[in-house]
């Protein structure tokens, strides 16, 4: 027992266990999601879904890992077999390692870095990489025109959204996600979509341009996980299913994974921003470290439901339109938002 | 060894092997991809230097903006996909005499620096340095920083204004 508890006191061996917490969140997260999203798809098309397997089909997805555990693992002959086998575990890393400075509750945070949410926009840029590794990888026209639509898709949102993020970290100071969540604590008239925690007046003047923020940031993210309205990468009528086309068994288990923990990633970033973080909307009334827990991971979660519920309702963009928004809209308004809360915060 | 060391031979490995990929790779997918690694590795030990700003930039700028322009411009200028593209070697002479100079130059920096190595390395306490950076750029070297945005400004305009194509007869029919 001594034995046991000295080598859990190695601080290499605490880092590693401490880094393992996020990874149990996702996979516990990734299952819930896949069953929340086939039945909220189901309601909102007015079916059912599920019911066979457990209670309404709570053991589904349990069951859809076995299946994907159990399947062979092919890998195409005329792939590049390195690549292809690099290709997912660089995608899901990349995911991974933004997970590291997500604030989870006011007693856990990975890395409490001070420059949290620029190393958060960095860290995204390797799944870019691996998006493409795998679209080359595959040796298949529909994989590599799916990569670089994704490519392409993610490297053209990710301005107006670096643009949002600048503009919130402006107002706070801060690029630090702790502080960013503390400066917004006690209740919901101090979080930043409402204009934070200021002197009435700056507030006031404040929130329209932090709610258009919230909407350009919200619009590039979804952008960002290759979600519908901006699903391209993988429009099924013309390109089988993008960059994952080849990929089978666990291998596009772990895709699909990154792809679900992407999802939690881009909503937590906008609680953080936006919606407090862990912080309770009730003042100090139910919070604390577990509680704060608790109320990061439901607020996450109403924005994974946002972005499956805008999934089942609106069609799939034109090319041209998704450019469009992009740099003629999106852009604009971010770098007027940028001049304005320069002005508000100086006066 | 402790812990700090490990890490530093670590990144310096992983610089060093991805690095002789991107050289002496014959397969120029594999050279731009095992740039990834090499990044990746400088910024590590860009973060065991305490450049936190410096590491986060450098990936930012390396990985999210360099190395993808560079993936997809070896993807697209190639017509197919089956074809493997190689990159061979020519100018032996040339290349030899300024790879060899450009080695005595620094190997001669290497020798003559004095080099800061404090045996407290890894002990340093941990700060930001994103502060300093930002008042040094608007204070001590504001010049290269406006002559900079300038030159980017520049670079935006001119992309516009090849991107519009007004007047000009254009092989692709416009998209609208």
């Amino acid at each position: 027992m001594e034995n046991i508890l000295a080598f859990l006191n190695e601080p290499a061996v605490t880092m590693v266990l401490l880094a393992l917490i996020p990874l149990v969140f996702i996979l516990v997260y990734a299952l819930v999601t896949i069953y929340f999203e086939m039945k909220v798809a189901a309601h909102i098309q007015n079916r059912l879904a599920y019911m066979e397997t457990g209670w309404h089909g709570v053991i589904q997805p349990i069951a859809d890992m076995l299946k994907l555990l159990q399947k062979e693992d092919i890998i195409p002959t005329d792939a590049d077999k390195f690549l292809f086998i690099l290709a997912p575990y660089l995608v899901f890393i990349g995911t991974y390692a933004s997970f590291a400075v997500m604030p989870f509750s006011s007693g856990f945070i990975g890395s409490n870095i001070d420059l949290g949410i620029f190393y958060l926009v960095a860290a995204s840029s390797l799944v870019v990489v691996g998006l493409l590794m795998a679209g080359w990888a595959s040796n298949n026209k529909w994989s590599m025109f799916g990569a670089l639509r994704s490519a392409a898709q993610i490297v053209s949102y990710e301005i107006p959204g670096v643009l949002a993020i600048l503009g919130v970290v402006m107002v706070f100071g801060t690029m630090n996600m702790q502080t960013m969540t503390q400066m917004q604590d006690g209740g919901i008239q101090n979080w930043l979509i409402i204009g934070g925690n200021f002197p009435l007046g700056q507030k006031l003047a404040l929130f329209p341009f932090m709610f258009i923020l919230f909407i350009i940031y919200l619009l590039s993210s979804m952008a960002e996980v290759n979600r519908t309205p901006f699903d391209l990468p993988e429009a099924e009528s013309e390109l089988v299913q993008g960059y994952n086309t080849e990929y089978s068994g666990m291998k596009f288990a772990i895709f699909y994974l990154a792809e679900y923990a992407n999802l939690f990633l881009v909503s937590a970033i906008v609680v953080v921003m936006f919606f407090g973080g862990w912080t309770s909307p009730f003042g100090s009334f139910m919070s604390g470290t577990v509680w704060s827990a608790f109320w990061f991971v439901l607020k996450g979660m109403s924005f994974v439901f946002l972005n499956i519920w805008l999934r089942w309702t609106l069609p799939r963009l034109r090319v041209d339109q998704l450019m469009y928004v992009s740099w003629k809209v999106l852009t604009p308004f971010a770098l007027f938002c940028i001049i304005a809360i320069g002005f508000i915060m100086v006066i | 060894m402790n812990m700090y060391e490990i890490i530093f031979y670590f990144f310096a490995f992983i610089t060093v092997a991805s690095a002789s990929v991107v050289v002496f790779s014959r397969n120029i997918i594999y050279a731009a991809f095992s740039l990834l690694f090499t990044f990746f590795g400088v910024a590590g030990i860009y973060v065991l230097l305490n450049a936190d700003f410096l590491a986060i930039t450098q990936l930012l700028i390396y990985v999210g903006g360099i190395l993808v322009l560079l993936l997809f411009g070896v993807m697209l200028t190639t017509n197919t996909v089956n074809i493997d593209i190689k990159s061979g070697s020519m100018n032996v002479l040339a290349a030899a005499s300024v790879v060899a100079a450009l080695a005595g130059l620094l190997g001669g920096v290497f020798w003559t620096s004095d080099w800061f190595v404090s045996k407290q390395m890894g002990e340093l306490p941990a700060q930001t340095t994103s502060k300093e950076i930002g008042t040094a750029l608007i204070t001590t070297h504001v010049l290269p920083f406006e002559i900079a945005s300038v030159i980017l400004l520049v670079a935006i305009v001119g992309a516009a204004m090849m991107a519009r194509r007004e007047g000009i007869k254009s092989q692709i029919p416009s998209s609208k």
